[in-house]
């Protein structure tokens, strides 16, 4: 691959590129999870072209019907239209992997580099630190920390990055501990860098791309622990279209009316497949093993 | 360092990490911006009631005062009195537990048997359809939500097909077994009630399957992941080479070592477990610790939501233990 390219005037950058671009071609689990989530990307943004139907609004002359040419999903117990429900959902669960994912990457970089960059005694008690939220099952601390902040999309949001940050800052000091001993570091401190200006400037951008890569891997967790919340009732709360609420919502129904829990479902599982199938895709083609 | 040196060092960290999850945790307890006692009694309880209760239950006195109590109890095992079923927190948790654990061994016996021979099929034949059907069967499992699947199983298997019970661990008209674990399994094999024990089976198929199901998608990845990693080693070339059969290199040479890394995914997916035992309670209304602790939550049960999640916090370090210790009983070089 590489030499054919290679023979005519391209940067290393763009050979670079194009073997990426390759990769991700001859993968087809990858390519399908891309293209899922674009299709969720695009739902997102145009939902309220896309839903045929308010999310909220409730219309009890329709209660409790199956799917239909006028109800593609079928409507729930206030007669609200699933599918318009499961359109806007998808803005909620965006809101939610994209802020969290923000939040958790920030304060595990953070805490990784000042870690990493300092060692010793700072190191020893920011790992400990990590270590505790470790010993935890996430979704139970993420439970404890939505039942104290009380149940709804921001405290869910916050409760998700409080419990999540653990892995990136370890990656984070790995990589900070790797970094902070080469030559240029020194060059930056003999021209007179001081610690927060290395820290910052000089180390951090290091740590980024292994947590990004991390952070495309974890974002279908993200979404599978704001539905669980949802659904135990400690997460976003109706009548917000989030999916897991959705969910929740339907088990009285479950006999009858199968599709109120079953959509929302199915759409939960869906984008998650998208996200852990392109971050799969992701890591391979970052791999440098994986690469030849 | 030895081995005694290695686990001592293991011990005093998993007690430096117990602290502070117990620290974690009264903190989260005591910032549930709600009353407990108000929310115990009622909003129409006298004040002098309301006092005299809070007086009674401790939560008069300065927090750090509250918090030595409650770290001095903890060492003890001692999470004082639930709210809401009014017996000591450990008495429920000890009758809790049991069914998660019950629930959590079924469902990891399946994974591992499944993750593993799926994990190994799919590495020799890498690329396949079987492998591709393995990876589209091991991802799906790590993306569909837990309750979901659940609820569609229940959906399939007892509404409709009629096939499995749906919610519980036995049927409302049977009798437990003897209390010996705790564990209905075990306890209805060990008097002997057959019938029972089947019953038991039944209600516990259905929920084990779908907290095994992620579980086994991960041992699975692991296992084809490493597997073919120690495919790829010269020894297995050699081994080849000196004419033995694919078979004998295969499960002797290769498996063996493969399996390292599964061991220690074990202790992790053991922790995805107890999660997802959470989700999955609540699905079947199986009366185990994580359902204990929800509905603690929800009724702002103080003791019952401490204690409970600082034993699953325990239980999961205690795992986390046990699989460092195989990993360096298999591997001489962890003790490191």
């Amino acid at each position: 691959m590489k030499t054919a390219t290679a023979t005519k005037k391209s940067t290393p950058f763009m050979d670079d590129l194009r073997h990426t671009i390759f990769l991700w071609r001859k993968s087809k689990l990858t390519m399908i999870g891309s293209v899922i989530i674009a299709i969720f990307l695009l739902v997102a943004a145009f939902a309220p072209l896309i839903a045929p139907y308010s999310p909220t609004d409730q219309d009890l002359s329709v209660r409790l019907r199956g799917p239909s040419w006028q109800h593609l999903f079928g409507t729930d117990q206030f007669g609200r239209d699933i599918f318009s429900r499961v359109i806007y959902g998808s803005r909620i669960a965006l809101w939610i992997i994209f802020l969290v994912s923000v939040i958790s990457g920030s304060i595990g970089m953070f805490i990784g580099v000042v870690s990493g960059y300092f060692g010793k005694i700072v190191d020893d008690i920011l790992m400990r630190i990590t270590d505790m939220f470790l010993a935890f099952p996430s979704l139970i601390l993420a439970m404890a920390f939505a039942a104290m902040l009380g149940p709804d999309l921001t405290n869910t949001i916050i409760a998700i990055s409080i419990v999540s940050w653990t892995t990136y800052a370890r990656l984070a000091r790995a990589e900070a501990m790797k970094v902070k001993s080469q030559p240029y570091i020194e060059a930056v401190r003999a021209t007179g860098g001081g610690n927060l200006r290395i820290m910052f400037l000089h180390v951090m951008p290091m740590c980024i791309s292994p947590v990004f890569v991390q952070l495309t891997l974890r974002m279908g967790t993200i979404l599978l622990t704001a539905a669980g919340l949802g659904f135990l009732g400690l997460g976003v709360q109706p009548p917000t279209p989030e999916w897991g609420a959705m969910v929740s919502a339907g088990r009285s129904f479950l006999i009858d009316q199968w599709w109120i829990s079953t959509f929302p479902g199915i759409f939960i599982a869906l984008v998650v497949l998208g996200f852990n199938l392109l971050g799969d895709g992701v890591r391979d083609m970052l791999d440098p093993r994986l690469r030849r | 360092m030895n081995f005694a040196a290695f686990l001592i060092r293991r011990l005093i960290l998993m007690a430096v990490v117990l602290f502070g999850v117990a620290c974690i945790v009264f903190v989260i307890a005591h910032l549930i911006p709600a009353d407990p006692v108000g929310a115990l009694l009622g909003g129409n309880a006298p004040a002098h009631v309301v006092d005299e209760m809070r007086a009674k239950l401790g939560y008069d006195q300065p927090l750090i005062v509250q918090f030595g109590r409650f770290i001095s109890g903890a060492v003890r095992a001692d999470f004082g009195t639930s709210l809401r079923t009014n017996k000591p927190v450990m008495e429920d948790i000890m009758y809790y537990f049991p069914a998660t654990m019950e629930l959590a061994l079924v469902a990891i016996i399946i994974s591992i048997f499944l993750g593993i021979t799926l994990g190994v099929i799919s590495a020799i034949h890498r690329n396949k359809w079987i492998d591709q059907f393995s990876r589209v069967f091991s991802i799906l499992g790590v993306s569909m939500p837990v309750f979901w699947i659940g609820l569609i199983l229940i959906l399939v298997f007892y509404f409709r097909l009629d096939w499995l019970p749906g919610a519980g661990r036995l049927s409302l008209f049977t009798y437990a077994p003897p209390r010996v674990t705790g564990m209905y399994l075990f306890d209805s094999a060990l008097a002997g009630q057959w019938s029972t024990f089947f019953e038991a089976l039944k209600h516990i198929l259905l929920p084990a399957i779908v907290l095994g199901y992620s579980a086994t998608a991960s041992v699975a990845r692991i296992t084809r992941a490493s597997m073919l990693d120690v495919l790829r080693q010269d020894y297995i070339r050699t081994a080849k080479a000196k004419g033995l059969k694919r078979k004998v290199v295969t499960y002797r040479h290769a498996l063996k070592n493969s399996l390292i890394p599964t061991v220690t995914i074990i202790g992790l997916v053991f922790g995805s477990l107890l999660e997802g035992a959470v989700l999955t309670e609540t699905v079947f209304s199986w009366p185990g610790l994580g359902r204990y602790i929800t509905t603690g939550l929800l009724s702002l049960d103080y003791p019952s939501v401490m204690g409970g999640t600082l034993y699953i916090a325990f239980i999961y370090c205690l795992a986390n233990l046990i699989v460092d210790i195989i990993y360096a009983l298999l591997d001489p070089r962890m003790r490191m």
